[in-house]
This record gives C-alpha cells, structure tokens and sequence, in this order.
C-alpha cells in the first residue's frame, strides 16, 4: 500500500497533468492559481470536501495484477472444471483470430468515428452483419442488441405496433431469466406494452403443446413466440406448423435461435419465422462470466418490419470517388439519437466488439465448420444423454432430437439436484442448471449442456463421478 | 524529427487497403479451421440426422477462406479504422470520454479466471467475481454518496432505462398509477428522453434558457400530480455546472417525482461533487467513460445504476450481498423489476472499472477529474482565440469536462461550417469530431472532451489542426472545394447516412438487390 498522499502530490500514468511542469504551464494559460478555482462555479455545499471513502489505491501495475489475482483466483473456471452447464451461456471454442481481432486497440478501444476515418471497422461490423443474415437466411440484420432477451423483446414490440394488438403467446418452457427481461421490457406506465400469455409444453416430449396453442391463439393475438432449441434442449420439430397455425390467425411468428446449430438446423425463416432473435454467445464467444452476451434480430427486407427497427447499423453507400464504396448509418435520424422520445424504443452502445467476434467466427468456420460442429454438439450430446440415462434413478423424461442441451431427472434417485451439484464441484465438475425451482412440475430435474468443448473421455469421467456421487 | 514541431501538424496518411468484400474473397473448399469431429465410438449415433425435418436444406452462404487470409482480412480491416483511442486523439468524441484504458486491464480480464467462468455457476465457486462486483459497488457509493449499486446494465443507455423501470415500479407500489409524466431537458442525452419513453413515460423536454440551464420557471409550470420524476444531466453537454440544481430537484420532489441523475459527464466531477449532496434519488455511471474501460467499437459497456435505500428493492435481481464473510447472490427481491440484461452485466467491464479505481484511490481520482477539467479550460483558452469559434452561453463561467463550441462565425465569414471542418481534420490524424446530437441548439456545433489522459502537448496539438483547418477556410478555401478528406481512409460517402424509409445496403443481399447497380465501375 502506498502512504497516503494528497491529490496534488499523486503521480499516475494515466493522468499526465499529475507532472508539475505541464499542470503549471496550463494553470498559467487559464489564469488560476490553484487548480480548486476550475470549479469555482459549483455551490460550495455541493463541493465534497473530505476524501472519498475508497482504499488506498495498488498504484503500481504489478500490485494491482497480484490484487487481481488474489481475487480471481477464488473462481472455479474451465481450464480445471468440466462444465456442463449452458442455460444461454454454454462453453464453445473461441478460434484464436477471434480473440486476435477483438484484442485489437484499433477495435477494442473505438467508439463512433464515421466511414471516412474509420472504415475498416464499420466493414467489420457491415461483415458480421451481412453474414449473420446469410446465417438466418434472411435480408437484414443491424448492429446487436444488449443480449438475447432483449432482442426478442424488441421483435415482440415490433410485432404488437405491426399488428396493433397486445397479446402475446410466449412458450411455458421458456428460459426464466429471458422472460423476466422480456416481461419488464414490455410492461408499461397506464397499461402494458404487450400481454404475455404461456403456452403449455408437452410433458412427454418437451415441446409447445398445439392444443394449447390453438386454445389461446386468436385474432387479439400479436404474436406467437417459440425457442427453437426451446429452452429444454428439445428441436421443435413443430416449427412449421406453429407458423402456419400463428400466420392463420394474423400473427407474427418469432423464433428465438441457437446461431451455433444454424449449420445443421433449418434457418427459422425457412420455416415460417418472420423475424428470428437470439444470442450470439455461441458463436465462439467465451464464457466470460456472461459479459460475451450480445443479441442479434433478423428481418425480412419490408418496410413493414424495417421501419419499427430500433438499433443502428451500417450500409454500404458509395463515395465521390468512382467506383469507390463506404459504409454508412442506417437509421441515425430516426432512431433515438435523432428522435429522441418519438423514436421506436431507444438505442445505445451495445455489443458491437461481439459484433466484429462474431463475423470472423462466421468467416473462419464457414460453411462446412458450422455443419461440423453441430454435428458434433449433437453427437456428443447424444452421447452424454443416453450414457446418464443408464445411471440407477437417473432418466432423461423428453423423448425426441435435441440439441446440445437436454433435462435430467434425478428424482428418482433421491437426491436432490443442490446436492449432487455440490457433490459434483468436488470432482472439478460443474453441473446442470437447477430445474427444480422454475419448473417444480419437473422433480428435481437439471438441464445439462454438453458442446464440442466435451469430449467423450470427459463425459465418461462424468459418468463415473456421478455414478459414484449417486451411490 | 516526425511531426514538425512548430506547426504540430502532421503529415498523415491512413493505411488503404483497398480491401475486398468478405464474400468476394471466398474460394469453394478453402477451410479457416478445424473443428473436433465425434469420437469413433459415437460413429453410430444419429448426430445431426436426427433433426429430421427441422435439418438445414441449404447451407449458409457464408464464405470459404483459409486462415491466413481471414486473419489478414480482418488486420487490413483494423488497420483502416484510425479512430481509436490507442491510435490517436480521440479528444473528438466528446460527451463520450474518450480515455485511456490501461492495458493491464485488458490483460487480465482475457486471463481464464474471468473468461472462463459461467455466470451461473453455484456463488460459492466464483466468490472472486462477486467480490469485485462488491467492492466496486463499495467505491461507487464512496463517490456518489448514494446506497446501493447494480451492475446489471449493459449500457449507459440501458442504466438509464433501468432508473425509468425503478421510477415506474416505485410509483406504482407506492398507489402513484397516475404518474405517467417524467422530465428532462434538451441538453442531456437524448437517452434520458428515449429510455423513460421505453418504459412508457410520457417526455416532457425542457428547453434552455438565455443562460444555457434548463429553464427552471418552464419546470415550474411543467410538474403536476402526473409528474414521476426527473431526468437531468449535469453538467449537460455544454459542459456548465447546473448551479441550481437543488432547486430542480425541490420542485419535483415537492411533487412526489423521484430525480435521475445523469452521470455519464462524470469525468470532471470525481470525489468532487456527488449526487447525494444535489438530492438525487438514483444515479449512473458510465463505466466505459468516466472509468476508463473501452469502448469496444460500441460496446461491451456497462451503466452502474445507483440507489438511495428505499428504492434498493426495486432494482434488478441478483443483488449482491455480503455477509463479512461469503458473498451470495440474492434473488428474493418480490418488489424488484427483475432483469434488464442477462445473468450479471459484463462482468469484464465491472472488473476493469474496479481496476482503475484502485490504481488511483481518492487522491488520484480526484487528481484525475481535476485533470480532466484542467485539460478542458486550457483547450477552451486557446480555442477562444481561433477565429472562426464562438461559445455559446456562460460566459465567463468555467466548464468541467467538456465544451460545445461553435463554427458559426466561421460559416458566416467564409460559407465552411463545422461538417467541412470535420472531414478536413481528419486529414492530420485526429478523428472526426462529434458535432451535437440533434436538434442543433447550438448553430454549427463542435463537442469537445479532452479526458485526463490527454497532456497538454496533445491538446496543442488538436488546437493546431484547428486553427489550420479554420485559416484555410479564410485564406484558401478553394481546397474546400475539391471536398476533403484527402488522406482518411475513403473519399466522403456520397450520402452521409441512409434513411430507414430508403433501400439499404445493409447486408450482402441487400446490396445486390438494392445498391450493386448504384455502383458506378472504375
């Protein structure tokens, strides 16, 4: 710890006008001699006159890099845990060009700039945008919103101002966390932006129950929302007769996806969606304790859906130079740095660094290492499902294809999932997400996660641990 | 030797690549990386055959390219952005705060023990997350006074929409269904308009008076029994410290409103002034601003949103608790709004923000803040006597951390007015400069933030282009003419946004649809 020391003698790096010659030098330029005068202007009982009651700082940068690690040393992390926990944030390979770009000063520590000077990484973004859309095989795609949720709260607003209805059929087996984003996104002062009505699941195979689903679907209906992997892991395989049923009624059908199964899993539009959202984490973001989340939203090329989009983005335009092109804002003036309370719900900066992560995923995976690696996640999850289904006690309830994530019962077992989850992080294994408080109908269920990231040997040295955590 | 040391002006050019198109580059069978293949034991399950009909029919047209041409791509790309804050002086983007991250930070936040931890795995086995997130809040209620942060917010913006979900579900458990009505005032972001907007607020926007406040006798007549609360900067973006804001926030407490406090222009005000003492109910702070985490091209951010103690159960779950000896994640909060932003926030951003604190402790974040402000009266000294820039409002007032000049002396002495200027700077290696967000209050704006980061050389030297740009509007206009930039990146876009009623580009199908065709071939 450094002694204390008043701010006129603090020295930082950070802070060049701690050097006496420079701070004397400007001082003098302003015509003030004691650097308290710049703000004579606030009121002295506004003026904080004690030191602030914050420690004394690490100043230099190996302390501070021991008082970090000190820190975080206290968290369980992949390089020693096996993880099989997803719930919107499951552990996939980052390729090291990701990281390299992402790390990049140029990148990491921009902000705006316009195309004149800054180009190069509008293109990035222009990229991650243009590919996405060929990803969801739609026409457009903008900069990413906040996360998932908040993207698919964007498409149901845009649906309730399409359709001029407030009703909106939301799965029952939806992700909890997503839905309390999307139920305080859609609340309202005198009355709700849009009512979210559920619809029940199948209990035998996990998927949207249509008789349900035709009961409470009408023509005061927005929208009809579903997951596809739903939030169990299960491929709803309904897809498109869910679209049909929602088009019939004079609804939009929204489709939350998975981008890292879009290799091997139809694209939503294929099937009926008008507008698909999700969460971009699984193209090859990492763990990062959730702050890799970011939120992407497919549209159709209509001015119908266009013009209720919220966010920025970047199109390509050309420059008073023949033949020379640039990349320009879409939606400036109408969006809210421009229109203020007028505009469709508000914009801001986001995810754009997952933005440019996410273009050279696309770029370096390609086609072919999509449908790999989907192909993968679902062999090994396979794998992994039928392996711990043979576990005394243990079943796996939903029957039909999933993807990389799927529920466990434990039930029969007779432990509940809290203790073979604690059980389990003595053996360096991080379980299943904990069902059994969001879905108790489910017993002491856990939804396990298993990527490419999972290798077979570590799925039998699950197997075993919890063969022996179970005994 | 380099830039000439008498003129500090530079002879830039920024790198042209002349870089295709991702999809132009792509060559059938090229693979960027391997992925894992299943085991042979696992030869005989289904894999992706059993998604059945839900199988994809058509493979996404997304390019083939190997690896040393996707990294090369994506390097050209980088190198053709010349507008960060590694880079150059960013001292153009003002209300943004554009300061150095120190690199340290970066270093540790890609270091596994952040990187590769699950935000839902059990508390007891990230402790060292929520202690960061703890102690970070720890410091945060030190400098604004206030009781209680949430870092769940992804975003300056989202913080702001998270106080306006605060203000809606107070007013509503406290019997207030009425109070449909918040404030704010044209000079504070446009985002204090846009997020109570979202939550389902009607906005009422105050303008300024002669002196550049927020007309206080326009507030008066503004508030009624509708009245839910307030949104206000301060200082607003012209950098002038609201002195009456006790006044304000009188008025609509007298009313039963709750007051937001603005802090994304915090930069100057750091164990200076807090909101506590100004009467604020709830604040934020720009995490990626005032605290020295990046930008990220755009995000990641993170808005800290503040609290005084009554409003504690109405903020986002989880809330951190500690108990002085483990810390715990704490869920059951039946009054809160719930979720804003998945899991945590960014958690990287927390930590860097954390990182900067502790490296300066109160002296130093004071001595930063002073140094902010220092920088800005300097550069507002030698920018006063550049011909062509006027001031608006405040006069002999001292600004904090940044200042909204004015090029409408220049446009009216020579027809070059500030969107001229701005590509012509970019032609000496500083970046295009934020003019104002709109409307246009002040004619011909120009906002300017030199963060602490900045020393006096650098600002000496963001004067000089300036000054340079300003005396070629006088003396040699004619290079206006032939539309700089000449050195940036590209030549000016034809148009320099597209509207959302226009066809776009936006995507590489839309500009085949829309756009290939507008394309005029060297």
């Amino acid at each position: 710890m450094a002694p204390k020391k008043t701010h006129e003698q603090f020295v930082s790096p950070y802070v060049p006008s701690t050097a006496k010659v420079s701070k004397e030098a400007m001082m003098k330029e302003i015509g003030i001699k004691d650097d308290m005068e710049l703000y004579r202007d606030i009121p002295d009982d506004l003026i904080y006159k004690e030191d602030l009651d914050i420690p004394a700082p690490y100043v230099d940068e190996f302390s501070i890099q021991q008082h970090m690690t000190s820190i975080l040393k206290k968290n369980a992390n992949a390089t020693d845990y096996a993880y099989f926990l997803g719930a919107g944030c499951a552990r996939h390979h980052t390729p090291a060009v990701c990281d390299e770009m992402t790390g990049r000063g140029e990148f990491l520590t921009a902000y705006f700039g316009a195309t004149t000077d800054d180009r190069g990484k509008w293109q990035a973004i222009w990229e991650y945008q243009a590919q996405m859309a060929e990803l969801l095989d739609t026409d457009f795609c903008g900069f990413p919103q906040y996360d998932g949720p908040w993207s698919l709260s964007h498409a149901i607003l845009i649906a309730t101002r399409i359709t001029g209805k407030r009703k909106v059929l939301v799965p029952a087996s939806a992700s909890p966390m997503n839905m309390k984003i999307v139920d305080n996104y859609t609340d309202g002062v005198t009355e709700r932006q849009a009512e979210l009505v559920e619809v029940a699941y199948d209990k035998k195979t996990g998927l949207l129950d249509l008789k349900d689903l035709e009961k409470k679907l009408d023509n005061k209906t927005a929208a009809v929302v579903i997951e596809n992997p739903n939030f169990f892991g299960m491929i709803e395989t309904q897809g498109e007769q869910i679209g049909k049923m929602a088009k019939k009624a004079g609804a939009e059908f929204i489709v939350y996806a998975d981008p890292i199964s879009l290799g091997v899993l139809e694209a939503p539009a294929n099937y009926g969606a008008n507008m698909a959202a999700g969460d971009l984490h699984s193209l090859g973001g990492h763990l990062a304790a959730g702050g890799h989340q970011a939120g992407f939203l497919g549209l159709p090329d209509d001015k119908k859906y266009l013009s209720q989009f919220k966010d920025l983005a970047v199109s390509i335009a050309p420059t008073i130079e023949d033949g020379e092109y640039s990349f320009v804002w879409y939606n400036f003036e109408e969006g809210s740095y421009g229109a203020r309370e007028e505009a469709n719900e508000f914009t801001g900066s986001a995810c754009n660094l997952w933005a440019i992560h996410s273009a050279v995923y696309l770029t370096i995976m390609g086609p072919k290492g999509m449908e790999e690696v989907g192909n993968t996640i679902m062999a090994r999850a396979q794998y992994a499902a039928a392996e711990l289904a043979k576990l005394p006690g243990v079943k796996v309830p939903f029957a039909g294809p999933f993807f990389k994530e799927f529920v466990v019962d434990f039930t029969g077992t007779g432990k509940t999932v809290a203790e073979i989850n604690r059980a389990l992080v003595d053996k360096k294994i991080i379980g299943g997400l904990d069902l059994s408080c969001d879905f108790p109908e489910l017993g002491q269920s856990a939804l396990w996660c298993v990527t490419e990231c999972n290798t077979q040997a570590e799925i039998d040295m699950l197997v075993a641990a919890l063969e022996a955590v179970l005994a | 030797m380099g830039m000439n040391s008498e003129t500090k002006l530079r002879k830039f050019h920024a790198a042209r690549w002349d870089e295709q198109l991702v999809f132009e580059q792509s060559v059938p069978g090229e693979r960027g990386i391997m992925v894992p293949q299943p085991e042979a034991d696992l030869a005989s399950l289904p894999g992706q055959k059993a998604a059945g009909a839900m199988k994809r029919k058509k493979a996404p047209n997304l390019p083939e390219i190997n690896q040393m041409k996707v990294n090369r791509h994506y390097m050209r790309l980088s190198q053709e952005a010349s507008c960060a804050v590694d880079l150059t002086l960013n001292i153009s983007e003002g209300t943004c705060t554009m300061k150095y991250s120190p690199k340290i930070q970066e270093h540790m936040a890609t270091n596994p023990m952040i990187n590769e931890v699950h935000p839902m795995q059990h508390p007891d086995t990230m402790q060292g997350i929520l202690e960061i997130y703890h102690k970070a809040g720890e410091c945060l209620k030190a400098i604004s006074g206030l009781d209680y942060f949430s870092f769940q917010p992804g975003g300056g913006s989202q913080a702001i929409y998270t106080a306006g979900s605060i203000m809606r579900a107070y007013q509503r458990a406290n019997g207030h269904p009425e109070k449909d009505e918040v404030i704010t005032t044209s000079f504070s972001h446009p985002v204090d308009s846009a997020t109570p907007s979202a939550n389902g607020f009607k906005v009422i926007t105050l303008m300024p008076d002669a002196e550049g406040y927020p007309d206080l006798a326009a507030l008066k007549e503004a508030v009624s029994e509708r009245t839910a609360g307030l949104f206000i900067t301060n200082p607003e973006d012209t950098g002038l410290f609201n002195q009456r804001i006790k006044e304000y926030v009188k008025v609509i407490r007298d009313v039963g409103g709750l007051c937001f406090y603005d802090q994304a222009n915090a930069n100057g005000m750091l164990g200076i002034t807090r909101a506590k003492e100004a009467g604020f109910d709830m604040c934020h702070f720009n995490l990626h601003k005032s605290f020295s985490a990046p930008h990220g091209s755009y995000g990641p951010a993170s808005g800290a949103v503040g609290c005084k103690e009554f409003l504690k159960p109405f903020m986002p779950v989880p809330q951190v608790g500690f108990d002085g000896d483990k810390y715990t994640l704490d869920y059951d909060c039946p009054q809160s709004i719930g979720m804003v932003r998945s899991f945590l926030g960014n958690t990287a951003v927390v930590m860097k923000a954390y990182m900067w604190i502790m490296q300066l402790g109160p002296a130093g974040l004071k001595a930063a803040a002073i140094g902010a402000v220092l920088n800005n009266n300097y550069m507002e000294s030698l920018l006063k006597k550049t011909k062509g820039i006027s001031i608006k409002y405040g006069e002999d007032k001292r600004r904090l951390e940044q200042i909204r000049y004015s090029w409408d002396v220049l446009m009216e002495e020579t027809g070059i007015g500030t969107d001229e200027v701005n590509y012509r700077v970019q032609d000496f290696g500083i970046p295009d400069y934020w003019t104002a967000h709109p409307p246009y209050l002040i004619p011909e704006p120009m906002t300017l933030e030199p963060a602490d980061s900045y020393n006096k050389e650098d600002i000496d030297e963001y004067v000089a282009v300036l000054r340079e740009a300003a005396r070629e509007a006088y003396e040699e206009p004619e290079l206006y003419k032939k539309q700089p930039p000449f050195n940036a990146v590209t030549h000016r876009p034809q148009w320099p946004m597209v509207e959302k009623e226009a066809d776009n580009a936006c995507t590489w199908r839309l500009y085949q649809k829309n756009m290939e065709k507008r394309m005029v071939k060297k």
